[in-house]
């Protein structure tokens, strides 16, 4: 008896349904399992995750908090990755979103007119997110230099950076020793829609529109299109690589810039530790499990964004870390992909010899 | 100044040795063709292990065991989703570094005594031991020969690992396979079985640079405990150009600077520890930089030509 893979020719659209919605499942339950050599009643532990992060109007809008920077930066990371620019700097680009932006916050406010404030923090936040994304571009475009490993180190330096700032120069000097930089000033608050959901979701939904629409009715997203699926054809057909790794990055650098802008602005109000929780790193899952479909991000968002939240809850209610979620996060990425060979491949199982296979 | 010098060659030695077994453990996975990006994550879950057991059986060998064993397991992950379910490897490398850093973190804050956390904790560590007569020595004897049992141990695979890769049959098929599957496979090496043979041998080293962390150079836990360790040694495999012994040069240049970073701190500098703490990401990204640059130059490539591409007899490429 053989296990036979045989290409498809078509990716089946069953598979691409059943896949992630079976992977979820597997994935509880192998997270169940963990759980249980922990001695954790699993049952208990999901019921306290899907109450926490959904039961409720508040707890829904909890939800609502953290998919908003999940899907920016899931966004920006999907461009990139269909492209397969593999940009894993995405937490960096997210702080140093943050730390633009509580610049402006902290020293132009008084200086800049009301209106023009939360403006220029947008601005700032999404070129220096841009700027971030932008280097690790040029070395790779340049150079030729392995973006993942680049992207990477620089978000351990943009994280230190953040450190530094909050616990050095911009440092509360009224702030009893509390490691972080001083309140904005209320002109610097982003607007907030309900609970403390703020704006930034109406930027994630036009991100969304905006990406969708650069890779599916622009020439431009085309030739991203073609230079993911096909560098070679690419090159021989004239679409200039480097250049549009350069703008790619531009773009998925500042949407992540953008989610840090949002997050100081919105949630935080100040520049401080909790800026930089990994967003960056879970948007990498958020895109792939998307299928690196912007309508999909922003559902995988959410789903994502209950998980964090069910995950704090679990710490709360039944003083387990909140570590299971990411445990939980990277079981779901293994079935998912373990699962793909489906789509892209047809299973037989061949009794018999297996000259059958030739015949 | 002969303290000094003492001093930092200790500590670079001692710094560099989780770096180095994670970087020939990537290395020797590289060699069979598959990128295993999932280090940091097989470090972070080894050094939980390895203190964990070694904290509750009081027998630091087991600790030792389990991380090994535990190394394996996550590269068997790796291999089972890479090579046999031909899922995308930067993919898969991600999710084992993201469910391994939160698998550890949980185990950190459960493992210690009655279900509580680890960190803080005192267990059974590797003490440095003086060899006989080489320990002796003038300043190599205080700080090169007076190391660590992992360490010694080091000094002897790195020249094994290299013979083995260069001068051994086994060692021609291994490049084989990372270079030309096609005809590794035309030769009757099975291209399957030898790369999963190695990436669990890599993995079985990442749990021993793991181990060497929580057990030998921290002695302890702590959260984030690798501390981005196993994506410099992936840097590192570049730098060596995946070569075993050049992979020391590497091992040493990034413990060395451990090390500065160390005595700087000590020594209570005007630098905020902010910055002092970037320079091993920094000088990562100048050295790919410049290796890069180097490659360009000679216009010699020295990965793997096969490698992250997973290997299917039917399909022509």
């Amino acid at each position: 008896m053989t296990i036979v893979f045989e290409k498809r020719l078509t990716r089946s659209r069953r598979a691409m349904f059943l896949v992630p919605v079976l992977s979820l499942v597997l994935a509880l339950v192998f997270g169940a399992m963990i759980l249980l050599v922990f001695r954790v009643n699993p049952l208990e532990a999901y019921r306290v995750m899907v109450q926490g992060s959904l039961g409720s109007g508040y707890a829904l809008s909890e939800t609502l908090v953290k998919a908003i920077p999940l899907m920016l930066t899931g966004l920006g990371v999907a461009i990139a990755f269909r492209m397969l620019f593999w940009n894993i700097g995405a937490e960096g680009q997210l702080a140093m979103g943050g730390i633009a932006a509580a610049y402006i916050a902290l020293f132009w406010a008084d200086r800049l007119p009301g209106p023009l404030v939360l403006p220029t923090m947008f601005v700032a936040g999404v070129l220096a997110g841009a700027v971030w994304g932008l280097i690790p571009a040029f070395l790779r475009a340049a150079l030729g230099v392995n973006e993942i490993l680049t992207t990477l180190m620089m978000n351990y330096i943009a994280i230190l950076l953040v450190e530094y700032l909050y616990l050095g120069p911009w440092r509360d000097p009224q702030g009893y020793g509390f490691p972080g930089t001083a309140q904005f000033p209320q002109v610097a608050w982003l607007p907030r829609l309900t609970g403390r959901v703020h704006v930034g979701l109406i930027f994630a939904l036009v991100a969304a529109v905006l990406v969708w629409f650069v890779l599916n009715r622009t020439r431009w997203g085309y030739e991203i299109q073609v230079i993911g699926e096909n560098p070679r054809a690419a090159r021989y057909s004239g679409i200039n690589i480097g250049f549009n790794i350069l703008l790619v990055m531009l773009l998925s650098g500042g949407l992540s810039g953008l989610a840090g802008m949002a997050e100081v602005a919105g949630i935080s109000r100040r520049l401080y530790q909790g800026l930089t929780v990994g967003y960056g790193y879970t948007a990498i899952i958020v895109a792939w499990l998307a299928n690196l479909n912007p309508w999909g991000i922003l559902l995988v968002a959410f789903l994502m964004g209950a998980l964090l939240v069910g995950g704090d809850q679990l710490q709360v209610a039944l003083g387990l870390p909140a570590a299971v979620a990411l445990v939980l996060q990277g079981a779901i990425l293994f079935f998912v992909l373990g699962g793909s060979i489906f789509v892209n491949y047809r299973v037989r199982i061949i009794r018999g010899h297996k000259e059958a296979k030739e015949a | 100044m002969e303290d000094l010098i003492t001093s930092i060659l200790t500590i670079t030695i001692r710094a560099g040795t989780s770096l180095l077994y994670a970087t020939l453990g990537e290395i020797y996975t590289e060699r069979s063709g598959v990128l295993n990006l999932g280090v940091e994550g097989t470090m972070m879950v080894g050094a939980a292990t390895a203190f964990a057991v070694a904290y509750h059986s009081d027998n630091i060998w087991l600790g030792l065991l389990a991380a090994l064993l535990v190394g394996g397991l996550m590269a068997l992950i790796h291999a089972f989703l890479t090579i046999s379910l031909r899922a995308d490897q930067v993919v898969s490398g991600l999710a084992i570094t993201l469910f391994g850093t939160g698998l550890a973190s949980f185990m950190g804050q459960r493992l210690g005594p009655g279900g509580t956390t680890m960190v803080g904790l005192q267990g059974p560590a590797f003490q440095r031991i003086p060899l006989p007569v080489l320990g002796d020595l003038p300043v190599v004897g205080p700080s090169v020969f007076t190391q660590d049992v992992l360490t010694y141990f080091l000094y002897l695979l790195v020249p094994v690992l290299w013979f083995y890769l260069y001068k051994t049959r086994f060692g021609l098929h291994l490049r084989a396979v990372g270079e030309n599957p096609q005809a590794a496979d035309v030769m009757g090496v099975n291209v399957t079985t030898t790369r999963y043979a190695y990436t669990i041998f890599g993995g079985v080293l990442m749990g021993m640079a793991g181990a060497h962390l929580s057990l030998g150079y921290l002695k302890g836990w702590a959260d984030n405990i690798t501390g981005g360790r196993g994506w410099i040694a992936i840097a590192l495999v570049i730098f060596a150009m995946w070569d075993p012994i050049r992979a020391v040069i590497g091992a040493v240049l990034f413990g060395g600077i451990n090390a500065l970073q160390f005595r700087m701190q000590a020594a209570g500098t005007t630098i905020p520890a902010s910055f002092l703490n970037m320079t091993p990401y920094f000088f990562t990204i100048l050295v790919l930089v410049m290796i890069t640059w180097w490659e360009v130059v000679r216009k010699r490539v020295g990965a793997p030509a096969a490698l992250g591409i997973p290997y299917v007899r039917e399909e022509k490429r």
